[in-house]
């Protein structure tokens, strides 16, 4: 394949993108009306048959599922996808109003996970076999096994409850976010330290670096500066999908403690059947896992050279 | 002489798994099959091994401690919950809801993702990009929102965790099948059998499938892990097995309530977890530094 320029690259991945938004989008809706329509989540039986039919009326929800189905499309292209049915305000603003707050949550975890999983993997593969290996790997497993939910309830037990030393839960200063931070980034540092540590190991027996300490550099140099961003291209490979469980981990985490942020709307609005807001949040999340992924493909060129001479 | 073709794989996979590891590694595994086992009978035999009901509400013997700690009693190994519950005979049967999920989840989306890769890994063209679609679609839409819809529109139960947990695994085997297909098309016993008018399906089943056998059964167990850990997460948020029903998840969840005033209702449920997931965790790692070091990156 011959050098495809970036904007063709570009393009054709937008153009997915959107594909892959638009069929998501489309699942969601047609699964929330399989079973019923939506105003039976929000009557009761003693609601009569003329006051249904004129609810369904004023949200939207009479006639024909395909002429909702394309109503509700024509309106999604133009970012209406309807008012809450609880608080009669835009979904969609419903929605990002909350979205500073995950993404804060998000973005601490993101940069947790990097700062303790990166400098953990390369201090292992180069104590390769000794203690210090098998105790940076175990922590590995055991960040991989440990239910989410689970840890964060032993956190607010042992430095909430019992020490003291943070809040249970909510939001506010920076203390707030230490417990959720650690619940939601340990999975993902897991994965970037066994990553790390495995790039670290194969690129450390290649020629470049035996060249490198040919040439006499110094040992911090030729790992630091010459290693380590070798190590980092799977790391950086899979950022996208880790941002992807990370995402879902907020429905968890924010319940968990409870932090107001979209996954905790998420799980509100569909307990009391809320069905525009549900579905501007799938939208939203969707396209941003989507969004992180084209980022992540287009980085690839900056973080390895090869690729930007088209030799892949 | 097919049948030998086929016979090949289980056979390498066994003499990975027997007496070619060190003594050493042997002794690591050792708790990990204890647990496993511990894992499997108390999941299979719940019913004849627990003392007591899980479901039975005793509201007179409401958080009794564990035996081993001051105020327990051996009628009660482990403690009861904030409903007089025997916290034993429900971690136990909670061992049955997630050994359920792992034996009807994971031979499922583990055919299921096989053939699909098989098939987009032969066939190419339409089918290919329709398959990888399908996944893109799955990355962006993460299983536990899709859940949420689900548990609302169709109500919580363990099917329909179990339908979820199928849907969204199953493309995890079909990438790495189909990536290990399109390696292996170009080899050379491939291509013979192709050139010597051997069937599509002959030469998949016969000569493609057996040589991805290892890497199936590594996927599957890591998947073990997960989808118990899947399963709690939804279950921890009521939208997994119907309320009532003794699940890990759930209990831990019913159990969070009382946390400052009762440890071991979170506690004995969280350990059971942490032992399985571990323990599938090593025995993944383990299968697949014998098996196939290549896939060390798997996740």
């Amino acid at each position: 394949m011959g050098a495809q320029s970036i904007s063709t690259i570009l393009v054709s991945r937008i153009l997915q993108g959107i594909l892959v938004v638009f069929v998501v989008l489309s699942v969601v809706f047609l699964v929330s009306r399989l079973a019923r329509n939506p105003v039976e989540y929000l009557t009761t039986d003693q609601t009569t048959a003329e006051e249904k039919e004129l609810l369904k009326e004023q949200l939207g929800l009479s006639g024909p599922i395909g002429i909702q189905y394309v109503n509700f499309l024509v309106d999604a292209v133009q970012l209406d996808l309807g008012n809450s049915f609880i608080s009669a305000r835009p979904a969609l603003s419903e929605v990002t109003s909350r979205a500073p707050k995950t993404l804060q949550l998000g973005a601490a975890a993101l940069i947790f996970s990097l700062v303790l999983g990166i400098p953990l993997g390369v201090i292992a593969a180069l104590n390769r076999a000794t203690p210090t290996d098998w105790m940076a790997r175990f922590l590995a497993v055991l960040g991989q096994a440990i239910p989410n939910f689970w840890l964060g309830l032993i956190l607010i037990f042992f430095f909430a409850v019992q020490l003291d030393w943070m809040p249970t839960g909510g939001s506010g200063g920076v203390e707030h976010l230490v417990l959720p931070t650690i619940t939601l980034g340990l999975l993902a540092s897991a994965v970037s330290m066994r990553l790390t540590r495995s790039g670290m190991i194969d690129v450390m027996g290649t020629d470049f670096i035996r060249t490198a300490r040919a040439k006499g550099l110094r040992e911090s140099s030729i790992i630091w500066r010459h290693a380590v961003r070798h190590a980092l291209l799977p790391v950086a490979t899979i950022l996208g999908i880790q941002v992807g469980y990370m995402i879902a981990g907020t429905v968890i985490v924010e319940q968990v403690f409870a932090w107001p942020g979209i996954g905790r709307l998420m799980l509100h609005t569909i307990l009391v059947g809320d069905f525009p807001v549900m579905i501007a949040g799938i939208l939203i999340i969707s396209t941003s896992i989507v969004v992180v992924n084209i980022l992540v493909d287009l980085s690839y060129p900056i973080i390895d050279p090869r690729i930007r001479a088209g030799t892949r | 002489m097919a049948a030998r073709a086929v016979a090949a794989a289980p056979a390498s996979l066994l003499r990975g798994v027997g007496l070619g590891g060190s003594w050493q590694r042997v002794a690591m595994l050792a708790p990990a099959i204890i647990i496993l086992l511990a894992f499997l009978v108390a999941g299979i035999f719940a019913d004849l091994l627990s003392a007591y009901d899980p479901e039975h509400i005793v509201l007179i013997e409401r958080l009794i401690p564990p035996a081993f700690q001051e105020g327990g009693s051996w009628a009660h190994p482990l403690g009861t919950d904030n409903l007089g519950r025997d916290i034993l005979s429900r971690v136990m049967y909670g061992a049955r809801v997630s050994l359920l999920v792992v034996v009807t989840c994971i031979p499922a989306s583990a055919l299921i993702g096989t053939l699909c890769g098989l098939l987009a890994g032969w066939r190419l063209g339409w089918w290919d990009r329709f398959l990888m679609r399908i996944v893109d679609v799955q990355l962006a839409l993460p299983a536990i929102l899709f859940a949420l819809l689900i548990s609302v529109v169709f109500g919580a139960s363990l099917l329909n965790v179990i339908l979820i947990i199928i849907i969204f695994s199953w493309s995890g085997y079909a990438r790495l099948v189909r990536a290990d297909v399109l390696s292996l098309r170009e080899q050379e016993f491939v291509v013979a059998a192709r050139a010597s008018g051997a069937s599509d399906k002959r030469i998949l089943f016969r000569h493609v499938l057996p040589n991805l056998l290892n890497t199936i059964v590594i996927m599957a167990t890591l998947d073990v892990p997960s989808v118990i850990l899947i399963e709690a997460a939804l279950s921890f948020l009521s939208i997994g097995v119907a309320p009532g029903t003794p699940s890990w998840g759930a209990m831990i969840s019913e159990g969070r309530n009382f946390m400052t005033i009762a440890w071991w209702p979170i506690w004995m449920p969280g350990i059971a977890i942490l032992l399985v997931s571990l323990t599938g965790n090593l025995m993944g790692d383990w299968l697949r530094d014998t098996l196939d070091p290549r896939l060390r990156n798997l996740r």
